[in-house]
């Protein structure tokens, strides 16, 4: 079984999908003859034919509009936003029509779309291309956001999420695009959505993340685990709806949980998940709950981007204040 | 039945592909020789410079570049026929209209350096220029702005927006134009159709036959011009910002010209488009034509072309230079411009970076 990595299990997964499912569809810029900028699409074109795969024109509302009315007319749009920094004009048309149909129509209208988008920082990119706004997509109901941290997860979230009822945002961790394989069969087998994964057993700390940062917490992990701390340590995967007793489960053993984000701090999703570990576990916690994330700045350029991403290092001092205070 | 609305679109071109005059009623500017001849010398700058920056990138120097080769008159014909007081708003590739406007050439290499500072530039007028815009289209929308201030504020200046044929499909572009036409804006829209937007070509982002005609519903003045001839566009660019400074309004101008490079140096061109096609377009490139008709005038020779190119060479080396020596900002810098004074807040943010910094050394 070949081993790929986590950008080429995102086209296994589509080529896979596309080959079972008439009905699925790729657009976006650039998604055709060079088959993304990150190549995420590539030889699809070639096997599925130019409507199949459709090089749209250079306009995002566009893109997401038409996204919706594909999938609303039966189709499973599978969309791409080449970078999630520039999301932003398909916001409208996510937010007051893709996450909003089915409850506008009770039932009658839905809108199974997948919008996939590289996802955060790390590749030494111009403006606008390093973004993590993942939080700006949790705060709106009817709308699933996913974000891969693996080859396999990629391959079997996004499965997942093609044939999901409901509208999902597929965020791609692309400082990991390239940076591991894997083997993934090319089985068709989806994994679950509205799960988090339990990526290590530990009894101390729970250390919650998602995308490109498991990457940080497992090393951490590590860390950690030489100095006889034992973490515990959870992908996410599905940031909403959010699988919170899967976090709870292990805040409640460990009574301790540091979480892990590469977006702002304010408002960012770690915010939410620290809400609700003091509403649901308060009494069982040893320590306040710690978060490890990027400033409340924009994400600099290059020169000082690697300044700004949480490293392990941060993770693994946050986990010892935690034990330090309980 | 009746009609309700007819429109045609000019295309305007002074020179051929051979640099042959194909018109007589050259305009005033081309008269002057020695003027003519300075924007060849900053085309052939524009072109020094871009091919040090896909250098510097291919050593690591730079992060991606976004070249302008083969856009040098479409660029200093747009910067040139512009005022000191008119405001550009480009997207990321005009930088012969910049440096016309006196960006310098470190601070593009610095922007793509990563480093913010590049955008700060130092000089008048690009100094009241808008920094580079990444998003799509999202300058038009600056310079509509900036047209409806000229307008409130009864000033006689111009704002300009440069965007690609890829970008005139974008929603920002229409409405730019739209509310130019409406509130009868001094606003020039100029489209520079390079054929390509990275592997999407020019006929996919549109049915229509050309992009100036883009202008006509939104009641602007439109003409399609050769942009790889800088008579052209420095005189349809004159005319527009004539029009617009006395009232008349908007404008939509199409360039139409050729990449010649990679869209950025983290693409490859060769996947998608035919080395025919590119071999076609350097036969109508825009320097060529200039020099060939600089020539036949008896301004411009081999000699001068050797001794400019060295001083443009030299020029770009102390750029260079200067852009290498330029220490990487303090970390504190991502969080002192985030706003005007840094909130109590991000004050803590700020220690804790400075603290990480101080154990990293
Ligand atoms: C809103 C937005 N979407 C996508 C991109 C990525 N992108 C950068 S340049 C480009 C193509 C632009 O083509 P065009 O407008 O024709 O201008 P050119 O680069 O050819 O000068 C794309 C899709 C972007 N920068 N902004």
């Amino acid at each position: 079984m070949a081993q790929i990595t986590l950008i080429e299990a995102v086209t296994q997964a589509l080529a896979y999908e596309m080959a079972h499912d008439d009905s699925v569809v790729v657009l976006g810029e650039d998604v055709g003859v060079n088959g993304g900028v990150f190549r995420a699409t590539q030889g699809l074109q070639e096997k599925f034919g130019e409507l199949r795969v459709l090089d749209t024109p250079l306009d995002e509302t566009t893109i997401a509009g038409v996204t919706v009315g594909l999938a609303a007319a039966g189709m499973k749009p599978v969309a791409e936003a080449q970078f999630e920094g520039f999301i932003y004009p398909m916001m409208e048309q996510i937010a007051c029509h893709a996450a909003r149909m089915r409850n506008r129509t009770r039932g009658r209208i839905t809108v199974p779309a997948v919008w996939r988008a590289p996802w955060g920082g790390g590749i030494r990119a111009p403006e606008h291309h390093s973004e993590a706004n993942e939080h700006l997509f949790t705060n709106i109901p009817g709308l699933r956001v996913v974000m891969p941290s693996s080859p396999a997860r990629a391959y079997g979230l996004l499965l997942a999420a093609i044939r999901d009822p409901d509208p999902v945002m597929f965020f791609e961790p692309k400082r990991i695009y390239r940076q591991y394989k894997e083997e993934v069969p090319d089985d068709g087998e989806a994994l679950p959505l509205d799960v988090c994964f339990v990526l290590r057993d530990g009894t101390d700390v729970t250390i919650v993340t998602w995308g490109a940062q498991v990457k940080e917490a497992l090393e951490a992990a590590d860390a950690l685990a030489e100095e006889g701390i034992s973490a515990e340590v959870i992908d996410v995967a599905t940031l909403t709806p959010l699988d919170f007793d899967t976090i709870a489960e292990s805040v409640q053993k460990t009574g301790r949980c540091v979480i892990l984000h590469e977006a702002p701090k304010t408002a960012g999703f770690g915010a939410e998940i620290a809400a609700r570990v003091a509403e649901e576990c308060l009494y069982e916690l040893l320590a306040p709950v710690e978060r490890v994330t990027g400033y409340d700045t924009h994400i600099p350029l290059f020169r000082l981007e690697m300044k700004y991403l949480p490293s392990a290092e941060r993770v693994v001092e946050a986990a010892k204040r935690t034990l330090a205070n309980s | 039945m009746s009609i309700a609305a007819k429109f045609e679109i000019e295309y305007l071109q002074y020179l051929d592909a051979e640099g042959k005059q194909v018109r007589d009623d050259l305009p005033e500017f081309a008269k002057d020789l020695n003027h003519m001849v300075e924007l060849y010398k900053l085309m052939m700058s524009t072109r020094v410079f871009d091919a040090k920056s896909v250098a510097l990138q291919r050593t690591g120097k730079l992060g991606t570049y976004a070249s302008c080769l083969g856009h040098e008159a479409a660029h200093v014909g747009i910067g040139s026929a512009m005022k000191p007081e008119d405001v550009l708003a480009v997207s990321y590739r005009e930088y012969g209209a910049q440096l016309y406007r006196g960006v310098q050439p470190r601070e593009v290499y610095m922007y793509w350096g990563g480093d913010e500072r590049g955008n700060d530039y130092q000089n008048e007028p690009a100094r009241h220029d808008f920094a580079w815009s990444v998003p799509i289209a999202t300058q038009c929308l600056h310079a509509a702005g900036t047209a409806l201030a000229f307008k409130i504020r009864k000033e006689p200046r111009v704002a300009v927006c440069t965007i690609g044929d890829g970008g005139s499909s974008k929603g920002d572009f229409y409405g730019a134009i739209n509310i130019a036409g409406a509130q009868n804006l001094p606003m020039v829209a100029v489209i520079v159709n390079n054929q390509w937007a990275i592997s999407v070509p020019r006929k996919i982002q549109s049915g229509a036959p050309t992009l100036a005609q883009k202008g006509i519903a939104a009641g602007l003045y439109c003409i399609q011009v050769d942009g790889n001839d800088i008579i052209a566009v420095r005189k349809a660019m004159e005319d527009a910002l004539d029009r617009a400074r006395n009232g008349q309004g908007g404008s939509v101008l199409e360039l139409v010209t050729y990449r010649l490079s990679d869209h950025t140096t983290a693409d490859d061109a060769r996947r998608y488009r035919g080395e025919q096609e590119v071999k076609d377009a350097w036969a109508k490139e825009p320097m060529k034509r200039l020099r060939a008709w600089l020539v036949a005038k008896g301004v411009w020779d081999d000699q001068k072309e050797e001794a400019w190119k060295n001083e443009c060479d030299e020029w770009m080396d102390n750029e260079v230079n200067a852009y290498l020596e330029t220490k990487t900002q303090p970390v504190t810098a991502m969080f002192d411009y985030t706003f005007a004074e840094v909130p109590a807040d991000l004050a803590k943010q700020r220690d804790l970076a400075l603290s990480l910094e101080k154990k990293a050394h």
